[in-house]
């Protein structure tokens, strides 16, 4: 199979999924459960990846910033611009790529191989709409959620840093972080989440739906899902930096 | 009733088989046989369109089934029960719900006719006292009866097995083919077993149709099958070590 019918493969799933998203009794305990698994159970690892990606920022910038006519506020709205609209979004994002994107691929490999997704379709099921529309669905909402949690400790992690290493005070961390806040760096970044939630989830059940040849053929899908996913991510990033900045 | 018409199926340029004609009765058991990778589970796989052939027909009474919309054919495959080679039990789930699963999502019963209904299925494949194990504490054989109770609670019009004895025990396949012939008569379901067990054949089928070479070789009733002098189909039923003639 090339390329192109990969993609058009890739798209008839996502509409398949589009078309039979309005049935909602279907899928709505999936979604719950989802929901479950791509936020609450992705909390740990968001909030240490915010906290250390903010901290260990602070110590760098500090490091780099270390001349005498600079205030040291300006390492605040440094650390606190870069997390909102650039890392939270995206080293989470890529941080999830790994862990949610290769749980749904590994999840619905093996379904298709063991022949589970062949007896929902033989009951009568909408199997895209049991199994492909509720874990997009979380994405979309979750990664966003997420994205504000990884923000918030991304700050509190760059601050903490700054006043533990003597870098600087809180206060002055918090002045420059407040100066150049704009609301629409938060919304650029919600954006980002929203689209890499999209990217990462549905690729992923691409990969795990249409995933072929037992033990081997499921982890073959789940590498493809993680890496695609990844580099889509970036991708994604670039091309909404390039259009919206 | 199954009319099969002209089927022919190929993934690529690798022809599976073409002029494939057959018909199943109401109530009537029939056994697709052939050797591995001849097509079997693909042929009955094209009967309640979990794949689409290159050519030709399934009518179910009269209705081509490759000509129904999506939402049409999902209401056509509930009127099927399919017991799967690897049994196909859904692994996040115990034994209860894998059986309950069609009830709860097809029907407005209510959590106690659930149970009842439930119960009465696992019951009737001699496995009520595993209601609540996770699905991988089960042996290959339990496996197969979870998921013969779980084809069946919807009461479907057809019931396709495939490969039900492969990899079992003698007795435990004696089992499976007691509640095959046990699910025809009482329940009155049109059965398509496949299988390369002769011994299940004899034991639970009306009628044969023997896949060989790319086509349908061969068709008919058991006891035709005895008298067939059919080159390729007695070489496939000597090879099996079974000497049907001699029965």
């Amino acid at each position: 199979m090339n390329a192109l019918e990969k993609l058009g493969q890739y798209a008839l799933l996502l509409y398949k999924a589009l078309r039979s998203s309005y049935d909602i009794k279907i899928y709505k305990n999936n979604l719950v459960n989802e929901l479950v698994k791509i936020g609450y159970e992705s909390l740990p690892i968001v909030l240490l990846t915010g906290v250390f990606t903010g901290a260990v920022m602070t110590l760098q910038t500090a490091y780099q910033l270390d001349i005498a006519y600079v205030p040291r506020s300006i390492i605040g709205a440094i650390v606190s611009e870069s997390i909102l609209i650039e890392l939270a979004a995206v080293i989470t994002s890529l941080v999830l790529a790994g862990k949610v994107g290769a749980r749904i691929a590994t999840e619905l490999g093996t379904m298709k191989v063991s022949e589970q997704v062949d007896a929902l379709e033989s009951m009568g099921f909408n199997s895209v709409a049991f199994l492909v529309v509720p874990r997009v669905l979380a994405g979309l909402i979750m990664f966003p959620v997420l994205y504000i949690i990884a923000s918030i400790a991304g700050v509190g992690g760059g601050l903490i840093a700054g006043v533990v290493s003597g870098a600087l005070p809180a206060s002055e961390f918090m002045l420059g972080a407040r100066e150049f806040f704009f609301p629409w760096d938060v919304l650029f970044g919600l954006l980002k989440a929203f689209v890499f939630g999209f990217v990462i989830t549905s690729v992923s059940c691409y990969k795990g739906y249409y995933a072929t040849g037992g033990a081997e053929g499921v982890g073959t899908s789940t590498t493809q899902a993680t890496v695609l996913s990844c580099v889509y991510v970036l991708l994604a990033d670039f091309v909404l930096a390039a259009v919206i900045l | 009733m199954i009319e099969v018409k002209n089927l022919k199926k190929s993934f690529g340029d690798n022809l599976i088989w073409q002029n494939v004609n057959f018909s199943i009765a109401e109530g009537e058991t029939l056994a697709i046989i052939g050797r591995s990778g001849c097509g079997k589970s693909v042929l009955v796989k094209h009967l309640n369109a979990l794949m689409y052939p290159d050519e030709g027909e399934v009518l179910i009474e009269g209705q081509n089934i490759f000509d129904l919309e999506y939402v049409a054919l999902r209401k056509m495959r509930q009127r099927f029960g399919v017991l799967f080679q690897g049994s196909a039990l859904f692994d996040s789930i115990n034994t209860f719900e894998n059986v309950a699963f069609p009830l709860r999502y097809f029907t407005e019963k209510s959590e106690e006719e659930i149970e009842s209904l439930v119960m009465e299925g696992l019951d009737m494949v001699n496995l009520a006292n595993t209601a609540q194990k996770n699905t991988a504490e089960l042996s290959g054989g339990m496996r197969r009866r979870v998921a013969l109770a779980r084809a069946t609670v919807l009461r479907p019009d057809f019931l396709i097995y495939d490969e039900p004895t492969s990899g079992l025990d003698p007795q435990t396949s004696d089992e499976i083919n007691d509640l095959i012939k046990s699910f025809a008569r009482n329940l009155n379901i049109t059965s398509i077993v496949v299988t390369h067990d002769i011994h299940s054949v004899l034991e639970v089928a009306e009628s044969i149709v023997f896949l060989e070479g790319q086509e349908l070789c061969w068709k008919g009733t058991v006891d035709e099958m005895r008298a067939s002098n059919n080159k390729r189909l007695l070489d496939f039923i000597t090879a099996s070590e079974y000497k049907i003639k001699t029965n």
